[in-house]
């Protein structure tokens, strides 16, 4: 049987054309976590708006006050409800001085007088009232942070670390404290002390914390059964060096995210408790009191509530996309909650 | 499921104690008497000590207080309307905060979620930025913003609707107050919403739907909409609370004669027993509707009664 194996030489082959499916590798230049996090902290347009409103407006609260020759106490009935004007505005449809088609500045001979935001029923520059009351609010948020970090993140961390009975305890009475009404806590606060920051602050360090430490403790349990905490532990490291040296560093973006977010609701705590007329008192300002006051002239004089207004929601509307950036930056993972 | 059923019942009772416990105690911290008036002597102090009961131990009055705070006999009122019983007081207004706290909470769940659906639908286009919008200001702006904006606007400039509450008109007087209250939960719902129906129209199970011939509205108003209900309820809990602290602001700003602007009618004039009894109903509000809410999820989503339930018994 002459049965061939077929034979084959090269000209029976050509080569294929693979460029398509061919791949070349990308090599990315490795980066930390946090670097990682800034890049995309910087893509996110709301996030760097935010930051950037924030800081203006810290700066105004800072140097508003200065910029002015009147103090936000000092009383001047002669220069009372007169509506904003800015030198060199004197014909614009904004700032000109004209309120309610009246210009009061003119009735009353005072040409050469220059109120940025105007004045109240009191004759107190605005202005300065103003930022003096963003700065109530800036402190009210650093409070807040402050309060997040030192009472809520340890509290969630030692309850989630040490478990069992200890972190049952703390639990339950972390669930009864929140069974409380907020308004409740901070209203009979406010009954008992008298109303001022010292109030405020204490209220919020009743009840401004809880949610931080919940989020604190659901990352210690998961965090807690890894095996760089046993090689820790088998190393001879103690229960201090062990949550904060060594599990601390890993969830403190997701601290910093769940402090950004307790920055409005502090804030708006205030504002809430000085609308109804439980907030700093006076002669001292804060963004929810000059509301307050404004809303009792609002129909006559609408521009007495404008400023305060416009200040305290640019404020909030920044703080919620920093944090809203920030939680995208820092957990890209993480579910909007 | 029982079980995970008498403890959330068990601790919501424990709290409702705590509650009157911390309530009653900071009556007695509290600076000032009822009876603030200098004309009264010494003996007829003692007298009404003994008629309202002041005089007695600590104990036996806390114990008394309970009894008559669960009976629903609130006391009456110092200095307010002057030996009025709170619970008629009471009667008169719960109503109306109610009413106003319904029709937020409703109108807010149901703008938010079909803000939220046709944003999460229509993924990118115009109608998701105006939710991204109106979802980042609801939660940005306090409710007394929105509150003073509306009353300017469309109450005393266009005077489309009355500035203050009336009560000859209890529907047309309360729109305004119902759309600024409503904004905290309409901005969280609709945000709520569109995050949980994108996630749920890019599952499997949406697919295997899909291409089962399921039609698309069925497609979309059964299989989707359930799936992305389950975790707004969660939400629930937190926005009433927010209904809460806003409807203090709210009544005070339309003038609505309701439990709000009566605690801080109380607060500033120190009519203590005004301000526990509001503080209690409040605080009942509060404990009962979470209750609701967490039995509610326990029994739609077996996998949360499982992990709170049993775990810690």
């Amino acid at each position: 049987m002459g049965n061939k194996t077929p034979t084959f030489d090269r000209s029976d082959f050509e080569l294929a054309d693979n460029s398509e499916r061919v791949q070349i590798d990308h090599n990315y230049i490795s980066q930390s976590y946090w670097k990682d996090a800034f890049i995309r902290f910087k893509s996110n347009k709301g996030a760097v708006v935010g930051l950037i409103m924030i800081l203006i407006i810290s700066l105004f609260a800072i140097v508003g006050p200065m910029m002015s020759d009147h103090t936000y106490k000092s009383v001047n009935i002669r220069h009372k409800s007169l509506a904003p004007r800015i030198e060199g505005f004197e014909n614009s449809f904004i700032f000109n001085g004209v309120a309610n088609r009246i210009n009061s500045y003119e009735q009353k001979g005072l040409d050469d007088v220059y109120y940025i935001f105007g004045t109240d029923t009191l004759g107190r520059d605005l202005w300065t009232r103003t930022w003096m009351g963003t700065r109530i609010s800036l402190y009210i948020a650093t409070i807040a942070v402050a309060i997040d970090m030192l009472i809520g993140m340890i509290y969630g961390l030692v309850s989630g670390y040490y478990g069992h009975s200890i972190d049952n305890a703390m639990q339950r009475f972390i669930e009864i404290l929140s069974g409380i009404p907020n308004l409740v806590i901070v209203t009979l606060l406010i009954v008992i002390l008298k109303p001022g920051l010292v109030t405020i602050t204490i209220a919020l360090m009743i009840t401004g914390w809880i949610g931080m430490s919940r989020v604190a403790r659901a990352q210690m349990l998961k965090l807690k059964e890894q095996e760089f905490v046993l090689a820790s532990k088998t190393l001879g490291a103690g229960n201090f060096a062990i949550i904060f040296k060594d599990i601390l560093p890993n969830i403190f973006g997701q601290i910093i995210i769940m402090s950004m977010f307790s920055i409005p609701t502090a804030i708006f705590t205030e504002a809430f408790l000085a609308f109804i007329g439980l907030g700093i008192p006076q002669p001292m300002a804060s963004l929810g009191s000059l509301i307050s006051e404004g809303f009792k002239s609002m129909t006559i004089y609408p521009y007495m509530i404008a400023a305060p207004v416009v200040v305290l929601a640019l404020l909030m509307l920044s703080f919620n996309l920093l944090a809203d950036g920030l939680r995208d930056a820092l957990d890209p993972k993480m579910k909007e909650m | 499921m029982n079980k995970y059923v008498l403890r959330r019942l068990g601790l919501a009772a424990v709290t409702i104690l705590v509650i009157l416990l911390i309530l009653f105690l900071m009556l007695e911290l509290m600076p000032g008497s009822p009876f603030n008036d200098e004309k009264i002597t010494k003996a007829q102090r003692a007298v009404l000590d003994a008629k309202y009961g002041l005089d007695q131990p600590v104990l036996s009055r806390f114990i008394l207080y309970i009894k008559a705070m669960l009976s629903g006999d609130f006391g009456v009122s110092y200095v307010i309307q002057k030996n009025m019983p709170i619970s008629t007081m009471l009667e008169a207004r719960l109503p109306v905060t109610i009413q106003v706290g319904i029709q937020a909470i409703l109108l807010g769940t149901l703008i938010g979620l079909i803000l939220g659906i046709v944003a999460a639908l229509k993924h990118n286009s115009f109608v998701d930025s105006l939710t991204t919008f109106i979802s980042v200001i609801g939660v940005s702006f306090p409710s007394y913003v929105f509150a003073l904006a509306l009353s300017y606007y469309f109450a005393s400039k266009l005077g489309w609707f009355p500035i203050l509450y009336a009560s000859s008109q209890p529907f047309v007087s309360t729109i305004l107050p119902t759309i600024a209250l409503s904004m905290f939960t309409l901005a969280t719902v609709a945000r709520f919403a569109r995050s949980e129906m994108i996630e749920v129209l890019g599952s499997d199970y949406m697919l295997l739907s899909e291409s089962k011939g399921v039609k698309r509205p069925r497609l979309i108003l059964v299989h989707a909409l359930r799936n992305t209900l389950i975790p707004i309820i969660t939400v629930l809990a937190p926005l009433v609370v927010a209904l809460m602290t806003g409807s203090l602001v709210i009544e005070q700003i339309f003038s609505i004669p309701g439990i709000g602007s009566l605690l801080v009618m109380a607060i500033q004039v120190n009519d203590y027993n005004v301000i526990i009894a509001v503080a209690f109903i409040y605080s009942i509000l509060f404990i009962a509707l979470t209750l609701i809410v967490d039995v509610l999820y326990g029994v739609i989503d077996p996998r949360i009664r499982l992990a709170k339930g049993d775990k810690h018994g």
